[in-house]
């Protein structure tokens, strides 16, 4: 059975697709937030250098793993829109932003309170905590360059390129424990494996999921909204049952 | 070609000639991004003369001693190869200890002693309970005893001395 992918590229098919599909995202997300929190609090041991307060890396490392993550997406779905011309693409790529910069500023946040107690110093101008500092200033550049242009099909093709060319800085984020010295620490997540505690590593991971799961259900609200705002005078949002009641 | 072809082709060689500057420029840039010197590159003379700068390294064993203020500290910062002695009045990281990662400001004075204004701890990217560390401990003590005792087997490890 194939499936017509093209089908759901159009703004009309996926508006109804993306409104079934939020409650499940969103339903499964809280309970894996739920699940992530009791294994990250209850199930997992103290660390043997940092005791209770390397908890903080099950939401430090999940958020600072999607605001990379999203960011390549953003700019994939910019360069989808500015290639093919696609609406949809763009609407997507807009909707994602507000949600990636929101997790870039937890990673940056997260980081500076667990960098006090363990560090010494609420910030450093390392080459990580930069790099990501100055992914933050792209999503809020994406969304402000968005938001400066009336047009909006202008302002599409605008921000596609800034995301495009930010997409550069993400693999300087993840080498740059690598490639310069830093006083953060290198990668517990490799690509050869991880270097953690098997609980530690559930729940990890659980928060890793949970945060997807969020993200994909906001990012997919927020991206009817932008549909409903941006074809407001086309017929088939005048028939929507929600439009008309 | 199609303009779709042509609009993919021009962002794919824009990203990747874009990438090519950035990884130059941040490679010629390399000891300006990085936050600390370690102690080799110290004694090379890489590292600013007559002015503050970062170095790292680990606190090397048996070196911490406390002046009688109880505020003063002296240590010494490896990197296995060269060393570093450093004097620091303050408060000190938690995660201060010796054999563990330290990153030290300050300025290398006429005595050869770098006056440090501030110390931070670095950590490893490690995470097990304590039960598991003093296991890998005590593994890595009886590998060192067996060494000693056959030194013909650790040509690796006599070479390092």
């Amino acid at each position: 059975m194939a499936i017509n992918w093209f089908k759901y590229s159009a703004p009309t098919t996926f508006y109804g697709l993306a409104g079934k599909l939020i409650p499940w995202f969103a339903l499964s997300a809280a309970i894996l937030f739920v699940v992530g929190l009791y294994i990250g609090f209850a199930v997992a041991p103290a660390d043997a250098q940092q005791g209770e307060f390397y908890r903080i890396i099950f939401i430090h490392v999940p958020s600072s793993i999607l605001s990379m993550f999203l960011y390549l997406i953003m700019a994939g779905y910019a360069a989808l829109g500015l290639i093919f011309n696609t609406r949809l693409s763009a609407m997507m790529a807009t909707a994602i932003a507000p949600t990636g910069a929101l997790f870039a500023f937890i990673s940056l946040w997260t980081g500076a309170l667990w960098g006090k107690p363990m560090w010494g110093a609420w910030w450093v101008w390392d080459a990580r905590l930069t790099s990501e500092l100055i992914l933050l200033f792209l999503y809020l550049g994406f969304i402000a360059l968005h938001a400066s242009i009336d047009d909006p099909r202008r302002a599409d093709r605008a921000s596609a390129l800034l995301a495009i060319v930010g997409s550069v800085n993400v693999p300087i984020i993840y080498f740059s424990v690598k490639w310069w010295n830093t006083l953060h620490q290198g990668s517990t997540i490799k690509f050869t494996g991880t270097s953690m505690h098997v609980a530690m590593q559930q729940a990890m991971f659980t928060m890793l999921v949970a945060c997807w799961l969020y993200a994909i259900a906001v990012v997919l609200a927020r991206v009817r909204s932008i549909i409903l705002e941006r074809e407001r005078n086309t017929v088939w949002i005048s028939e929507l049952s929600e439009v008309r009641s | 070609m199609k303009p779709r072809r042509k609009r993919f082709a021009f962002i794919v060689v824009a990203v990747a000639a874009l990438a090519l500057v950035v990884g130059l420029v941040l490679n010629a840039l390399k000891n300006n991004v990085s936050l600390y010197f370690t102690p080799t590159q110290v004694y090379n003379k890489e590292a600013p003369q007559g002015r503050s700068f970062r170095i790292g390294g680990l606190v090397e064993e048996d070196s911490v001693k406390r002046e009688k203020d109880g505020l003063t500290v002296n240590f010494v910062i490896t990197d296995k190869h060269k060393s570093m002695p450093v004097i620091y009045k303050g408060i000190l990281p938690d995660l201060f200890k010796e054999g563990k990662g330290v990153v030290a400001q300050g300025k290398i004075e006429a005595d050869g002693v770098m006056h440090a204004e501030e110390v931070l701890a670095k950590h490893d990217e490690n995470y097990m309970p304590p039960e598991a560390a003093d296991a890998l401990k005590k593994g890595e003590t009886a590998k060192a005893s067996a060494v000693v005792a056959n030194p013909a087997s650790a040509p690796a490890a006599s070479a390092a001395k």
